[in-house]
């Protein structure tokens, strides 16, 4: 059986389809350098990261396969769960191996419902992130949001708020991966803080980094959020549905607040029903 | 000063939550030469009440003053109520600095009445234009045309608003009548079809002149509220329907009513009608999206949608003369109509079959509910259930599911985001 291993970046693993290719050696399993062979029996092959490869493979794809489907092979590196690679190699192979074009729309096969599908998962997290990064002011003028999603989706949401916020400096740090996205007003680069700020994986930033209006504005959308509900119509589970309370950490609305929001007593109970709840 | 923002916010807030339309959907504005914002393609919920409610945009009211006196409204002039109002400019930093934190995909503005009609008309598209000229501002902002307003500024304010809506409220005019005695029918319908006129007179000069100004990109949607009145559904999807064909609205919003006054013109009801309201919407998409006509879902005999199924069950129950249908033979339009099949799904079978003969294992893996789709579809000829089972039987076995144990049907019924198909 074969066993082969890369440098963990997308060009390595297009290397490594690249390579099975080349000998013919179907791999068993591939896992990141360092990684330990899954039995004695096993061949192992160390692929060098190739770029004139990996683009090779990468455009072969292209050739072959929808934007969407062609995309989801990215997205199911970035998914990074166990078992993506070989998922990665198999979905390949099912591409370069069938005369027709369109095979990424034949669901009856496994590996291309399995794409799919994980496609589906990487959008629903990078538009959870889109929705769900709260930025808060520094006094050096740098909006800076915290995030921790379930999957690698930073690289997905850069140019959604590139275009968004062309005219403030911003910086989305994973603090699960510990790397994050910078923008200077002129373009993107990736980073990693050497030393984070002060409760920053805690998406409680320090007061005396904040620039003075933030916890005003931090307060006006936490009223703001309280007063929108509708008490009447209360659904915790269709709440939950849609902001699992794994994200909630870094939402300025589910922070604490100084003081409670009760809904405004605008409201005339009618005296009947008054009656009726008692 | 501070106090007062907060304070302001919570009065204004709180009495526009009521509108039920939070979609920032349909925009086309792209953030050109570097300004703040885009409002391209689909709107974003950044956040949901706990009600389950999208949380899009800035909903509040300019002012809860208002010189009128409709039945259902808060903000109606007998109404003891806290009463404020915001300055423009205080609208417009609320609604930059809320966008800048990624709070938000832009601003919903409407208002009570002060003074008259076109004084609080100017103070909304005053706070638009600012936002777009002053702070090249890219967002999604969406203002409520007051009823009565002119209509030259109904025009202004189309050049910096995506979207503008008029809320008709009550489906007949003489529900209007009784409840909003100050509003009629004419009133609402004439900014309408302004609105639509230069919808359409913008589309064609587009055509000529690529640099014509856009007019509120995103359409004009409406609000219709559900439960105060006695129209029936079907009144209330005929009325919708004639909106979407003469008006080209984009949306009719189905707001059903919460009790918010006391007044003996109204009903007294202890809960919103939520599952209704759901039902209201689970129609209007079929009619927009799966090709299906109102009198097919709701006529004389039946003119109220179930509350019990889905109106797509519910029409294929009533049709099942048209059923079984072969899933790899039978055309797209018709595999739509089956339960337990949504556009994707369908198109995914159309695409899949292609392919390979679909097995009922491809059908469960490619998301169709075949809990409730097995009673109308066959595969390879065969059908799912060795049984015929009858009308009542089938919806029994839907509902409380097919061990016959009552499961938890209000529950599930209230689930707003059951698939409709
Ligand atoms: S005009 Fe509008 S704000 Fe005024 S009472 Fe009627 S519905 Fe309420």
């Amino acid at each position: 059986m074969h066993f082969y291993t890369y440098d963990g970046s997308f060009e390595g693993l297009l290397t490594v389809v690249f390579e099975a290719y080349e000998r013919k050696a179907w791999p068993d399993q591939i896992g990141r350098e360092g990684e330990a062979p899954p039995g004695i029996f096993a061949t192992h092959l160390f692929v060098h990261t190739d770029e004139a490869k990996a683009k090779r493979v990468w455009e072969g794809l292209g050739k072959k396969l929808s934007r969407e489907a062609w995309e989801n092979v990215y997205k199911a590196y970035l998914w990074e769960q166990p078992g993506f690679e070989m998922l990665i190699f198999r979905f390949a192979r099912l591409v370069f191996s069938s005369q027709q074009k369109g095979v990424e729309e034949n669901f009856a096969d496994a590996c291309v419902q399995k794409i799919a599908a994980i496609g589906k998962q990487m959008f629903r997290e990078k538009h959870r992130m889109e929705a769900f990064i709260r930025f808060q002011r520094t006094q050096d003028g740098l909006f800076l949001a915290p995030i921790s999603p379930d999957f690698n989706v930073l690289p997905l949401i850069i140019t959604h708020f590139e275009k968004r916020y062309a005219d403030q400096p911003w910086l989305i740090y994973d603090v699960r991966r510990q790397y994050g996205a910078y923008y200077d007003l002129e373009r993107v680069s990736l980073v990693s803080l050497e030393e984070a700020p002060r409760g920053l994986r805690q998406g409680h930033l320090s007061p005396d980094i904040l620039t003075e209006v933030e916890p005003l504005y931090q307060q006006l959308w936490q009223t703001y959020f309280d007063h929108v509900n509708i008490p009447e119509r209360k659904n915790k589970k269709l709440h939950l549905r849609h902001m699992p309370k794994r994200y909630w950490k870094y939402l300025t609305e589910k922070k604490p607040r100084q003081q409670a929001h009760q809904p405004i007593q605008n409201k005339q109970v009618p005296t009947k029903l008054r009656q009726l709840s008692r | 000063m501070q106090t007062s923002l907060v304070e302001k916010l919570r009065i204004l807030a709180d009495s526009a939550k009521y509108d039920v339309s939070c979609s920032s959907s349909g925009g086309k504005r792209k953030n050109e030469g570097k300004g703040l914002g885009n409002a391209e393609g689909m709107g974003i919920c950044h956040s949901y009440t706990e009600d389950g409610r999208c949380v899009s945009l800035l909903k509040i009211l300019l002012t809860n003053f208002c010189i009128f006196d409709c039945a259902y409204c808060v903000s109606r002039k007998s109404n003891d109520v806290k009463r404020a109002a915001f300055t423009v400019q205080e609208v417009v930093d609320l609604t930059i600095n809320f966008y800048r934190r990624n709070y938000i995909e832009g601003l919903f503005l409407s208002s009570g009445i002060f003074k008259n009609a076109d004084y609080t008309m100017e103070r909304l598209v005053r706070v638009a234009k600012k936002l777009r000229k002053e702070h090249n501002f890219n967002g999604y902002i969406h203002l409520k045309t007051i009823p009565g307003a002119s209509e030259e500024l109904v025009k202004e304010a189309g050049l910096y608003a995506d979207r503008l809506s008029v809320n008709i409220e009550l489906p007949t005019e003489q529900s209007l009548q009784t409840l909003a005695p100050e509003k009629n029918f004419k009133e609402v319908l004439t900014p309408m079809g302004h609105i639509k006129n230069q919808l359409v007179l913008v589309k064609e000069e587009k055509k000529l002149f690529k640099s014509t100004p856009s007019f509120a990109p995103a359409g004009q949607s409406t609000q219709l509220i559900v439960g105060a009145t006695a129209e029936s559904d079907r009144q209330i999807l005929t009325l919708a329907d004639g909106l979407y064909q003469n008006y080209q609205l984009k949306r009719v919003y189905y707001s059903g009513y919460v009790p918010v006054v006391t007044d003996s013109r109204l009903p007294i009801i202890s809960t919103p009608p939520i599952i209704r309201e759901n039902r209201l919407y689970q129609a209007d998409w079929l009619v927009r999206l799966y090709g299906f006509g109102v009198n097919e879902l709701v006529d004389e005999q039946n003119p109220q949608l179930d509350l019990q199924i889905d109106p797509k069950l519910a029409w294929a129950l009533r049709n099942r003369h048209l059923f079984p249908l072969e899933i790899n033979t039978a055309e797209y339009e018709l595999i739509l109509r089956v339960p337990g099949i949504g556009i994707k799904s369908a198109k995914k079978i159309v695409a899949a079959r292609r392919f390979a003969h679909l097995t009922w294992e491809h059908l469960r893996q490619i998301g169709v509910v075949l809990k409730r789709a097995k009673y109308f579809i066959t595969c390879g000829g065969r059908s799912l259930e060795t049984r015929e089972w009858d009308e009542e039987a089938i919806r029994r076995r839907i509902i409380f599911g097919e061990k016959g144990s009552r499961g938890n049907l209000w529950g599930s019924q209230l689930d707003l985001f059951q698939q409709a198909g």
